[in-house]
């Protein structure tokens, strides 16, 4: 029986995944003076993500994705990625925001219900990145929506993009509110 | 027959490795007809189309002059070629005449310009159109659209259904959501400003896609780049390939429904880019290519830390590759679903795992002078029953190859120089890398200040992905998760 072993194994090997390091404070605070009370209240300590891409060059899903492998395993800290704007409290969006995606991703940001926020992941979705003045894309998700947090990086590792998504988490559980039991 | 005997009188331009043949519209059309030549690549310059073909023993190039913005079409006989004549009028405003396909196909009338790249672009302020897409007739038909917005981490496509129940009777790709006129970037830049667009046209393939831009750019430039460069590209490639297909072969699995060997291969494939970057300094290598060889050196201690990250693949696959024989539910889902009969994929000229798991076991690494590649021999797996087990089978069988090149290529590492700086001059080059999703083609043409005067950088999906939609048709709404991982085409690569 082969079952054996594997399951001594999957018992006693230590988790993957691995401590991540705190989010900056300067971050957190210009973070949670943009969340009010009452949605820190509705949200807890967990928020549904969906991924937008507005024009990358996929580099940046690469590492989205691998947020949710083993090492990184983002659902333990409440994050997790819905397959649906409609059920999302945070558009993340990547890319230079290519004019054939905005009516796109102006939809999806319309039907995200509130409070939500909108973070631009990589440095194309900051200000279009190598791709900026080109005739086909508009330099940035700030030039459609009114973007709360950016990650930067071409692309951001996986490291930075949590790093990132924890300051939104953090600066939920910051210290005005009182709490919802 | 050879280039000479088949064009005996047509003028030649210096396009290196391969002259570029300068045809008559009454000889250009006759290319179609020619069954003994594959087209590879069609695109454009202001009044003038291009088209690569495969032949024996290398590359074909051929050219027509298109007077008034027309040119004789050659999607009647080459299925490959709708797609990229859509594009040249898109983008250049030439149309192809008799094409079989007049949509538009990246401009979806939104850049507030029409023909961009013609030298003449108009402005326009009309509404976008309307989204056209083929008809299918028949009894309780439905439509089903998908995307740009998908449920997953994944690029924007609009893909159209027409269902009958749950039967597909046809699927139809919308593409250019994601077009960020790389072309329109590229010219009039020196080769060396413009890689950093070349290593952005797919980001899981910016080893591949900035070597093949470098390569048509010191072709062009005509200088030979240093050794050690060339060996260390070629390390980079490999591991491209092997991060790649990790992912691949966990995205098909995961598709099937079985989430183990998923959350395994990612393990595995984190485990090679993190000793990417101890190498290179960047986990996908983004940048690292350059023209003229590349832009630093491996890092020391990092051939130890790839060997190491290898050998913990290399431990892992026979368990995981395993699964494909022995897990019912696994194999049930793999077989015979999603097919890509041998003859379509010759017809379409389909490259990579696609077109090997369907009998066409072309690979640019056998190209001759292909180094360092030459030197190494690599084997080519090849199948012929074109469903997702093969094109996973395949995978996996390149993966193990990969993982034999690379400690033999740092092995060979030569001293010597890193880069040489490209010579400002005019020329015209080719160049065409194996990355892990098929053959990467680009060509240039650089004017008398070496600055770039013409530019196409042609990804392996444009030809793939209308394999996809037939291997569709007939199947399962619901495999079409599973068929489209098993394919893992870049439409980033596509939109440009």
């Amino acid at each position: 029986m082969t079952l054996a072993p594997k399951l001594a194994q999957a018992l006693f090997r230590r988790p993957l995944a691995e401590p991540v390091p705190p989010a900056p404070d300067s971050v957190v605070q210009a973070l949670a003076e943009r969340l009010e009370a009452a949605a820190r209240r509705r949200l807890g300590r967990s928020l549904a993500i969906r991924q937008v891409n507005a024009g990358s060059c996929n580099g940046c899903e690469l590492e989205i994705r691998a947020l949710s492998d083993p090492f990184h395993d983002l659902e333990r800290f409440g994050l997790r990625f819905v397959a649906s704007p409609r059920h999302a409290d945070v558009l993340l969006v990547t890319g230079p925001l290519s004019r054939n995606m905005r009516e796109a991703l102006e939809r999806a940001w319309a039907c995200t219900p509130d409070p939500k926020w909108i973070v631009a992941a990589g440095d194309c979705a900051a200000d279009g990145g190598v791709f900026r003045g080109s005739y086909a894309v508009e330099d940035g998700i700030t030039h459609a929506l009114p973007v709360d947090l950016i990650i930067p990086g071409c692309p951001p590792t996986p490291a930075q993009l949590l790093e990132g998504l924890l300051a939104l988490l953090e600066a939920q559980a910051g210290p005005a509110p009182p709490r919802h039991r | 027959m050879s280039a000479a005997d088949r064009f005996p009188n047509g003028a030649a331009a210096e396009c290196r490795p391969w002259p570029r043949h300068l045809l008559d519209p009454a000889r250009w059309a006759a290319l179609a007809a020619d069954d003994s030549l594959t087209l590879l690549s069609l695109w454009a310059e202001p009044g003038l189309v291009h088209a690569a073909f495969l032949a024996e023993g290398g590359l074909l190039l051929a050219s027509c002059p298109a007077p008034e913005g027309r040119y004789p079409a050659l999607s009647p006989a080459r299925p490959g070629a709708p797609l990229f004549e859509r594009m040249i009028h898109d983008l250049w405003g030439l149309s192809a005449e008799g094409g079989v396909d007049p949509r538009p196909w990246l401009d979806h009338g939104r850049w507030g310009l029409v023909a961009p790249l013609s030298g003449r672009p108009v402005q326009t302020m009309l509404p976008p159109p309307q989204p056209e897409f083929l008809p299918a007739e028949g009894e309780g038909l439905h439509q089903m659209p998908l995307g740009p917005v998908h449920g997953g981490v994944t690029e924007p496509a609009h893909f159209r259904f027409h269902l009958q129940g749950e039967a597909v009777l046809r699927l139809e790709a919308r593409l250019g959501y994601a077009h960020r006129g790389i072309i329109g970037l590229m010219l009039g830049k020196s080769p060396r400003s413009a890689a950093r667009f070349a290593a952005r046209i797919a980001g899981d393939s910016t080893v591949a896609h900035a070597w093949a831009f470098a390569m048509a750019a010191e072709a062009a430039a005509e200088l030979v780049p240093p050794p050690r460069a060339l060996v260390l590209r070629a390390v980079m490639a490999e591991l491209e390939r092997i991060h790649n297909h990790l992912r691949s072969w966990g995205a098909i699995c995961e598709a099937a429904g079985l989430a183990w060997p998923h959350a395994r291969c990612a393990v595995l494939r984190e485990g090679v880019l993190r000793a990417c970057a101890a190498a290179f300094g960047h986990r996908l290598m983004m940048d690292r290519v350059v023209p003229g060889g590349v832009s630093g050196d491996i890092a020391p201690g990092g051939a130890a830390a790839i060997l190491s990250a290898l050998e913990a693949v290399a431990v892992e696959i026979p368990e995981l590759a395993g699964l494909c024989e022995t897990h019912a539910g696994l194999r049930n889902r793999i077989t015979g679903i999603g097919i890509v009969t041998a003859e379509l994929a010759a017809r379409l000229g389909a490259g990579g795992p696609i077109g090997r798991a369907s009998g066409r076991g072309f690979d640019a690494r056998r190209l001759p002078g292909q180094a360092p590649y030459d030197e190494l021999d690599p084997v080519v797996p090849v199948l012929p029953e074109g469903d997702v087990g093969a094109r996973l089978r395949i995978r996996i069988s390149e993966l193990r190859e990969s993982i034999r090149l690379v400690p033999a290529l740092l092995a060979r590492l030569p001293e010597g120089e890193l880069r040489l700086s490209l010579p400002q001059r005019a020329g015209e080059g080719i160049g065409m890398v194996e990355g892990f999703r098929g053959e990467c083609l680009h060509w240039m043409a650089l004017d008398d200040g070496g600055l770039i005067r013409a530019v196409f950088p042609r990804d392996p999906s444009w030809l793939q992905y209308p394999l996809l939609e037939a291997a569709m048709q007939g199947g399962s709404a619901a495999d079409f998760p599973l068929c489209e991982a098993s394919f893992g085409c870049a439409v980033s690569g596509v939109d440009l």
